[in-house]
């Protein structure tokens, strides 16, 4: 077989298409010619491997890196980073960032109309660990409006930034919330059209992992293509 | 012989225009030690020609032994992540990529693997840049997999006045439109 075989794209209908009108940006930003098939070679199996050195002590504790607490309803959000045969990611770099309560950025370009918290930076990041777990603390993001259409707003969401073994198994993602009216009405979470590939971006309420009197939890777990073979025993 | 998977990837949603809270931590982290480096600048243009202020594209080169060793900092030799600025451009200074194995006695050209995410992208989009002073491209199996009069827009040109800095820019939609891979 040599070392040269096609990179297995995507189930189809489980992810979004690059041009989908009804995400506005989406039309003068997606390609339109074909993409080409791309042999996964060496650089293809490889990818960056991060560590520990990378992570501060807080940096998966949003709501412990400024001098007061953040205002809005403290949770967990936690899970597996899994591949395609189901087994655990382990040292999956996990980069997140999200909106305050108030659903606002602390970010130049937002300009909603809704208050910075001074003790909400909004961002965090962490590697799984030897069973693929991941762990954070924060609060639950605010809904924001946006430009797309008339009256349009995002639901409550987490970005998720993830990197596996190899580059080809890179993700970006969001996170949902369980039981938010808004998601049937937003055009990037209704971007997939698989239902049931749709409804895995909605993490569920985990009462198991909730801390009475403290915190409510949310369970995500993430499946990242390809599967966990050492990214270098294919060398010859 | 491909195997069943067991379960299907999680889908994917763009970065949007905010990811820069996030994400920045590992934006133009300049290189460690002293291995030879390359400068990749360039601008990331829309269907109509307008710049792309809020792309974020990551570099990655696999190296000659294979070694993606994590340093002491935890920041991987190989890898770079670079913002476009207000105007659409970028710039990226990293490890110089040399010739990578292919099958039995070849090898493709160095070349950088490139994710392109932004406002707008509901998946990333991956492409490759290559040095246009490598003698290796006119044998490297990827681009001869791309139609030749396409080819162009994955070499990156030498700038004059600089050694070892290189003029990409990406085009995501039209008639220039960058060669993107399918995934």
């Amino acid at each position: 077989m040599g070392e040269v075989y096609p990179v297995e794209t995507a189930v189809a209908d489980t992810q979004p298409a690059h041009h989908y009108p009804p995400y506005v940006s989406s039309i003068a930003r997606s390609p339109r010619m074909p993409l080409v098939l791309l042999p996964e070679t060496r650089t293809e199996r490889t990818g960056p491997v991060f560590g520990h050195g990378l992570i501060r002590e807080r940096d998966n504790d949003l709501t412990a890196q400024h001098a007061d607490d953040p205002l809005g309803e403290r949770i967990f959000v936690h899970g597996r980073v899994l591949d395609e045969d189901g087994r655990p990611v382990p040292r999956a770099l996990v980069e997140v960032w999200q909106a305050n309560a108030a659903g606002r950025y602390r970010h130049k370009v937002d300009t909603h109309d809704a208050p910075l918290d001074p003790n909400f930076t909004g961002t965090g990041r962490t590697l799984t660990d030897d069973n693929g777990y991941y762990f954070f603390k924060t609060i639950k993001p605010g809904p924001y409006p946006w430009g797309n259409h008339h009256n349009a707003w995002r639901p409550a969401h987490i970005h998720f930034s993830l990197f596996g073994a190899g580059i080809l198994s890179r993700l970006v993602t969001q996170m949902y919330f369980p039981g938010d009216p808004l998601q049937p009405l937003d055009p990037i979470f209704n971007s997939i059209p698989n239902e049931a590939a749709r409804m895995r971006l909605i993490s569920s309420l985990d009462m198991n992992r909730a801390e009475p009197n403290y915190a409510l939890a949310y369970a995500f777990d993430i499946v990242l293509r390809g599967h966990g073979d050492t990214p270098f025993e294919g060398n010859r | 012989m491909a195997t069943r998977r067991k379960l299907v990837p999680s889908g994917s949603q763009t970065v949007g225009p905010y990811f820069s809270i996030g994400l920045e931590r590992l934006i133009d982290d300049a290189p460690k030690g002293t291995a030879a480096t390359v400068e990749i600048c360039g601008k990331v243009l829309d269907r109509d020609g307008a710049p792309v202020p809020d792309a974020m594209l990551e570099f990655w080169s696999t190296a000659k032994d294979g070694a993606t060793g994590a340093s002491t900092e935890g920041f991987p030799t190989g890898f770079r992540r670079s913002a476009t600025d207000a105007d659409g451009r970028f710039s990226v200074r990293i490890e110089r990529p040399s010739a990578v194995a292919f099958e039995a006695g070849t090898a493709q050209a160095p070349h950088l693997l490139v994710l392109l995410f932004a406002r707008g992208l509901l998946r990333h989009l991956i492409s490759r840049v290559y040095f246009e002073d490598e003698p290796g491209n006119a044998f490297d199996p990827v681009l001869l997999a791309v139609p030749p009069e396409r080819r162009y827009t994955l070499i990156a040109r030498q700038r004059e006045t600089q050694g070892g800095s290189y003029l990409w820019d990406v085009v995501l939609q039209g008639h220039a439109e960058t060669v993107f891979f399918a995934w």
